[in-house]
C-alpha cells in the first residue's frame, strides 16, 4: 500500500509535541470521512428506487451505480476493486433486479475501470464520462439481459432512453461526489 | 511523474500480495453473483424468499413517502377546483341528472338479470377480497416492472394472488414478504394474461412491452380482428385471474395483434385489492357428465 499523503501530514503535526495533543488544524479524516462516507451516500442513491413513485417503464437512472462510478473515477484508491461487491447486493435489494445482478455487472464493471487505469495514466474529466458511459451502458444492458433471462420479456430498444438519461446523469452524480469529498477532507 | 497509486505496489511484496487478492476476491464474488442469478432462473420460489425479506424491511420507507406525495397531488387538486366550481356545478347538475335516469334502468336491469339467471340456475361463486392494501412504490431503474404493495403474508396474501384496482387489473402477487409484497404489474415483459374482447369474447393473449403499454395477440389465426378502441377483461382462462376483470384498451393495431393500454394505470394509483387465485373447477367425471346431460 502506497502512503496516505494526508496521514503524513498528521504525523508531521504531532512531530515534537506532547503526547495526547489534538490538532484542530490540518486534522487527518477518520474513517468515518474516508470510508463510511462513501459508501453510505452509495447505498442512500441505491434506495433512490423507495421513492414513492409507481413507475409504468424503466426511466429512472441507476442512482446507486452513478454515484459508486463517481466516487471510483474521483478517487482510484478509495475501494479494493471487491467493493462493488457489497454494494451491488445492497442495490439488487432494491432494485427489483434478481439479487446477484449488480453485484456481479458492477463488479465486472469495476474491473474494466482497473484496465483502463492501467493503460490510461493521465486521464481528464472528459475520459471519465467516456469510462463512465461506457460503464453504465454495459450495465444496463447486462441488467436487462439478465431481467430477461429469469422471467422478463423486455426489448432492448425499451431501455434506450433510461441509458441515455443515465449518462446524461452521470455529472450530477460527480457533482455530487465531488462535494461531499469537499466536505469530508474539510471536516 | 504519474500519480502514486495503490494499484501500482512496486516492489512491496505485501502490496503486491494485497492487490492480487483483492482481484481474486472480485472475480470470485461477480462468479457468486452469477450463481446468484442461475438461482433465480432455475429456482425462483427460493429466490423470491431471500427476496421478500428485504422488501418488508423498506417498505415503511415508502409508505410515509407516498402520504406527502398524495397531500401534495390532492392540494394542488382543490386549489384548481376552487377556480372552476360554478361551471363544474352546472356539469355535474346536468351529469347528475343523466345519472339518475341511468341508475333507475340499471335497477331494472339487475331485476331482470336475477330473473334470468334464476331462470338457467346458473351459479357463479365470485372470489371474495383478501384485503385492499396501498401500492407504494415500484422499481424504476429496472426493466422488470414490480410494485411494493403494503400488505403480506400476515394480511393472508400468498404467492399469484391477482391484484386488481376499481379501473381493472394491476398484475399478481410473485414475492410475498411478512408485511409488504411485491406485485408483478401486468405492464411487466414476463407476465401473460389471457384476456378477450368484450363485445365478442374473442380471445387473446396480453403480453406487456415493459414500457407501459401491452400486446394482445388473438388466439386464433389468419386475419387480426382487432381494432383501436376495443376494450378487453380477462378470460379467467388458466386461472389466476377471474373473469371479467377489465385489462386493457386498444390503442393502434400492427401486424399481429393491437396495441394497448392498460386500464388501470398503476402511476396514478393508490390502493389496490388482493383477490384470491382463481381456480376453475375440475373437470366433471365422465359418467357424471352423460348424467347430466340425459
Amino acid at each position: 500500500m502506497a502512503l496516505n499523503p494526508t496521514k503524513v501530514l498528521n504525523y508531521r503535526a504531532l512531530a515534537g509535541r506532547p503526547r495526547g495533543y489534538d490538532p484542530r488544524l490540518r486534522k487527518a479524516p477518520g474513517v468515518v470521512e474516508t470510508q463510511i462516507i462513501p459508501i453510505a451516500t452509495t447505498m442512500l442513491a441505491s434506495m433512490l428506487t423507495l421513492l414513492p413513485f409507481v413507475t409504468t417503464a424503466p426511466t429512472m437512472p441507476p442512482w446507486g451505480l452513478l454515484v459508486l462510478l463517481g466516487w471510483r473515477l474521483l478517487d482510484r484508491d478509495i475501494w479494493p476493486v471487491w467493493m462493488a461487491l457489497p454494494l451491488g447486493l445492497f442495490d439488487d435489494m432494491f432494485s427489483g433486479q434478481p439479487m446477484g445482478s449488480a453485484m456481479m455487472l458492477w463488479t465486472l464493471a469495476f474491473l474494466a475501470i482497473e484496465v483502463f487505469d492501467r493503460r490510461m495514466i493521465w486521464r481528464d474529466y472528459k475520459e471519465d464520462w467516456a469510462i463512465a458511459a461506457g460503464s453504465i451502458a454495459a450495465v444496463l444492458v447486462g441488467g436487462l439481459i439478465v431481467a430477461d433471462g429469469t422471467g422478463g420479456g423486455t426489448d432492448l430498444i425499451t431501455i434506450i432512453p433510461q441509458i441515455a438519461i443515465s449518462i446524461l446523469c452521470f455529472p450530477i452524480a460527480v457533482r455530487f461526489c465531488a462535494m461531499i469529498d469537499r466536505m469530508r477532507r474539510r471536516i | 511523474m504519474a500519480p502514486k497509486s495503490s494499484r501500482r505496489p512496486g516492489f512491496s511484496r505485501r502490496a503486491q500480495y494485497s492487490l492480487f487478492v483483492s482481484y481474486v476476491v472480485a472475480v470470485a464474488g461477480a462468479a457468486i453473483g452469477l450463481l446468484l442469478i442461475l438461482t433465480a432462473r432455475f429456482d425462483p420460489a427460493g429466490h423470491t424468499v431471500i427476496q421478500g425479506v428485504f422488501t418488508d424491511v423498506t417498505s415503511p420507507l415508502s409508505t410515509a413517502g407516498r402520504a406527502v406525495v398524495r397531500t401534495f397531488r390532492d392540494g394542488t387538486e382543490n386549489v384548481s377546483a376552487y377556480f372552476d366550481a360554478a361551471t363544474k356545478n352546472k356539469a355535474m347538475e346536468a351529469e347528475l341528472k343523466a345519472a339518475r335516469q341511468k341508475l333507475i334502468r340499471g335497477q331494472v336491469d339487475a331485476a331482470e338479470n336475477r330473473r334470468l339467471r334464476r331462470l338457467a340456475k346458473l351459479v357463479e361463486k365470485m372470489p371474495e377480497a383478501i384485503v385492499a392494501a396501498r401500492l407504494v412504490s415500484s422499481t424504476g431503474t429496472s426493466s422488470r416492472r414490480y410494485a411494493t404493495l403494503t400488505a403480506g403474508q400476515t394480511d393472508g396474501i400468498a404467492n399469484g394472488q391477482p391484484v386488481r384496482s376499481s379501473e381493472g387489473l394491476v398484475g399478481r402477487i410473485v414475492q410475498a414478504g411478512e408485511v409488504s409484497s411485491r406485485v408483478l404489474l401486468i405492464v411487466d415483459g414476463g407476465n401473460i394474461v389471457p384476456v378477450k374482447r368484450v363485445t365478442d369474447n374473442v380471445p387473446a393473449v396480453a403480453v406487456g412491452l415493459g414500457d407501459g403499454r401491452m400486446e394482445l395477440r388473438p388466439l386464433s389465426t389468419g386475419g387480426n380482428p382487432f381494432k383501436a378502441g376495443d376494450v378487453f377483461v380477462t378470460s379467467g382462462s388458466g386461472g389466476i385471474y377471474k373473469p371479467g376483470i377489465p385489462v386493457a384498451m386498444g390503442v393502434s393495431r400492427n401486424r399481429e395483434g393491437i396495441i394497448a393500454r392498460p386500464l388501470a394505470d398503476p402511476s396514478r394509483l393508490d390502493f389496490a385489492i388482493v383477490e384470491p387465485v382463481f381456480t376453475t373447477p375440475p373437470p366433471l367425471p365422465s359418467g357424471m357428465l352423460e348424467q347430466a346431460e340425459e
